[in-house]
């Protein structure tokens, strides 16, 4: 589904991915786990052609879209989650959620559009039920599940999502990742970017770990798991368990 | 059986992907956490980053034996040593052997790897598996035993048990596969023979044999006077152990298990790397390996790169078999033996002129060593029998105790030992037919 090789980009003169080298196939949830600042979300604004690649390559289903514009990416199949949701807080629910499918309005698809968001409001009954509120009324969870159901309106096969457990309570993010699952379990690919390691590797099937700016492990979600880097850096154990 | 066929069956441009993947990942970690590669990039000024594709991995340096035998005991670990479960280590060749550290999950994938090497010679959960590799330092008795038992077999560590108790075991307790060194096999089937019995009141169907070169002619040998079907493969503890590669039931090359290792043949000489099919030295990276990572090892052993794809569905490419080495290194059942340890050894023994001959023969299936010691003439002039015999036996019992190495030892007079024409002798007769 998406292949990158050797993928650079940066701000200015600030190089933040140096040589990011990746795949998800078709069906996978994938995650890139690593500290703040380390260049995931940049990662994600390369793939969406929001921040310029400045070498390497990002190839979606086969087909070369290094520097393609970001509606081009969307009409690819490929949506992202922002991270912190950027909703527009003083719309309703239902026009966040049909501003996903603007690709298919300009594409006059009204149909598909329709469809789309009562596709959203079976995934998400509650956003049926609040669909005329103001979205900046929501919880935090309801407003990720409209971010979610945002992103799902242009009907892509590859989402990616950036922190979605950011700024909610545990329990709110067991939900968040159970509808990532079932999101899978219903065909789509998933690639997130999460700082909440634990939580995302019981869920994903492989993981990719990113320190400043360079991928330093690789494997089975399991196998990181396991991992005793992993376990010192991002799963929060007592750090003198693993220190001499 | 295609064990993790999802790996195995991969098509060659996803395989890639994946190599250059955990390559890049492999260089990060190992330039972040090993002191030896940190300081050889950054002395030849190397760019870790520089490396975009499988082709550039020949601009790295080599990595080689007497590096990591500097390195001994922990130097080359990519871990803090707490997160090390298993440490094995090589035999020890110059007296420094090299020390290998597994994590969980190394131990893991090494499971793995080695059920598919007994997946494809068509092991499964309801064979009973012994194992005739001494289970030590070296990597063959626990590799096989790990990964037999991951695909459910029942697992009969025989180890080191001498001949009859193998025999009895294998007879008494069914088992339906061995894992051994090649001679071993011919050794059972010899001792077999003379015992009278038929190899057909056995339940044995398949061999595993590694370790050690072997030739087709000992395979088809072992073939039919065992009547088992017999599966080469190749490892060593360096780069994991057995499971490097393997093969399949159609006996055309090894599998280089590709999505953990990356296989390189190079010109010994000019260290250039060879096309697929010429001969040369194997070289491998590991990609996936936590505690013990190398980067470009020079594995001393001759063999090629087979083109073009096998018919058992595998994508994985084939070596050759090993047909020898680059150096002067010989293996004796199994084990790795140089003869400048017998050197170092022969010069702390007073009497003894640094001139000898180490002489291989095998009968019966075991490797047999003589070795021609020239002694100064005063060894000679004991007029007793007795004192020269006492001589010998300490010769004897200093290679047991330094190189747990048999031999028997042949006393000679100085300059009596063949010298070609640069006043050199010839280290090593190997006269047994592989």
């Amino acid at each position: 589904m998406l292949k990158i090789r050797n993928l650079e980009a940066g701000y200015d003169k600030l190089k933040v991915l140096k040589g990011i080298s990746l795949h998800v196939k078709s069906g996978e949830i994938v995650t890139i786990i690593g500290a703040n600042g380390a260049g995931k979300t940049t990662l994600l604004n390369t793939i969406t052609s929001i921040v310029k690649t400045t070498g390497g390559e990002i190839k979606l289903k086969d087909v070369d879209v290094t520097s393609a514009s970001p509606d081009r990416i969307v009409k690819s199949a490929c949506a992202l989650v922002p991270e912190g949701r950027q909703l527009y807080p003083t719309m309703t629910v239902k026009e966040n959620l049909i501003l996903g499918a603007y690709t298919l309005f300009r594409r006059r698809d009204k149909k598909a559009a329709a469809e789309h968001l009562e596709n959203m409001y079976t995934l998400f009954p509650v956003l049926k039920e609040r669909r005329s509120q103001l979205a900046g009324t929501l919880s935090g969870g309801e407003q990720q599940m409209v971010a979610i159901g945002r992103a799902l309106m242009s009907g892509p096969e590859l989402l990616l999502m950036d922190e979605p457990s950011m700024g909610l309570a545990p329990l709110i993010v067991k939900d968040i990742f159970n509808i990532i699952q079932e999101l899978r379990d219903k065909g789509k690919t998933i690639l997130i970017v999460e700082q909440n390691a634990r939580a995302v590797l019981e869920i994903a099937d492989r993981g990719y770990v990113m320190e400043t700016g360079s991928l330093i492990l690789e494997g089975s979600a399991e196998d990181l798991l396991d991992n005793n880097d992993v376990k010192r850096a991002y799963l929060g154990r007592d750090y003198k368990d693993f220190t001499d | 059986m295609i064990y993790s066929s999802e790996y195995e069956t991969m098509l060659r441009a996803d395989l890639e992907q994946l190599q250059v993947e955990r390559l890049q990942v492999t260089l990060n970690r190992v330039y972040r956490n090993v002191l030896f590669y940190k300081n050889l990039y950054d002395e030849k000024q190397i760019e870790i980053l520089n490396i975009k594709s499988l082709k550039d991995l020949s601009s790295l340096p080599f990595t080689t034996k007497k590096d990591l035998r500097e390195s001994y005991p922990y130097e080359a670990f990519a871990v803090p040593l707490r997160d090390i479960v298993r440490i094995h280590s090589t035999s020890g060749t110059t007296g420094t052997p090299i020390v290998v550290g597994y994590t969980k999950n190394d131990l893991k994938i090494w499971s793995t790897l080695v059920a598919r090497v007994l997946s494809a010679a068509g092991i499964t959960g309801t064979d009973l598996v012994q194992i005739a590799f001494n289970y030590s330092q070296s990597t063959g008795g626990l590799g096989f035993h790990y990964g037999a038992e991951q695909i459910g077999a029942s697992v009969i560590p025989a180890s080191g048990e001498e001949v009859l108790k193998q025999i009895k075991i294998m007879k008494d307790y069914r088992s339906s596969a061995i894992v051994s060194t090649p001679g071993y096999a011919l050794h059972i089937v010899s001792i077999l023979e003379d015992q009278g019995m038929d190899p057909q009141e056995l339940n044995l169907s398949t061999g595993i044999f590694g370790s050690e070169p072997w030739s087709e002619k000992l395979r088809t040998e072992i073939e039919t006077r065992l009547k088992i079907q017999a599966f080469d493969n190749y490892g060593l503890s360096e780069i994991i152990g057995p499971g490097v590669a393997f093969e399949c039931d159609k006996h055309k090359g090894l599998h280089v298990n590709e999505d953990h290792f990356i296989v390189e043949v190079i010109d010994p000489e000019t260290l250039e790397v060879l096309p697929e099919g010429s001969e040369g030295e194997l070289v491998f990276t590991t990609i996936t390996k936590e505690g013990f990572p190398l980067i470009r090892y020079r594995t001393g052993d001759i063999s090629s790169i087979i083109t073009g794809l096998c018919g058992c569905g595998r994508t994985t490419r084939r070596i050759s078999r090993v047909s020898g080495r680059t150096d002067d290194m010989i293996i004796v059942d199994g084990n790795n033996l140089f003869p400048a340890q017998i050197e170092a050894l022969l010069f702390e023994i007073e009497g003894v002129e640094p001139h000898f001959q180490i002489i291989l023969n095998r009968e019966e299936g075991l490797d047999v060593i003589e070795l021609k010691v020239e002694v100064s003439s005063s060894v000679f002039a004991f007029d007793e029998i007795r004192k020269v015999q006492s001589f010998q036996e300490k010769i004897h019992q200093q290679l047991i105790t330094s190189l747990g190495l048999h031999a028997k030892i042949t006393l000679i007079e100085p300059k009596s030992l063949g010298r070609t024409r640069g006043e050199k002798i010839k280290r090593v007769m190997d006269l047994r037919t592989l």
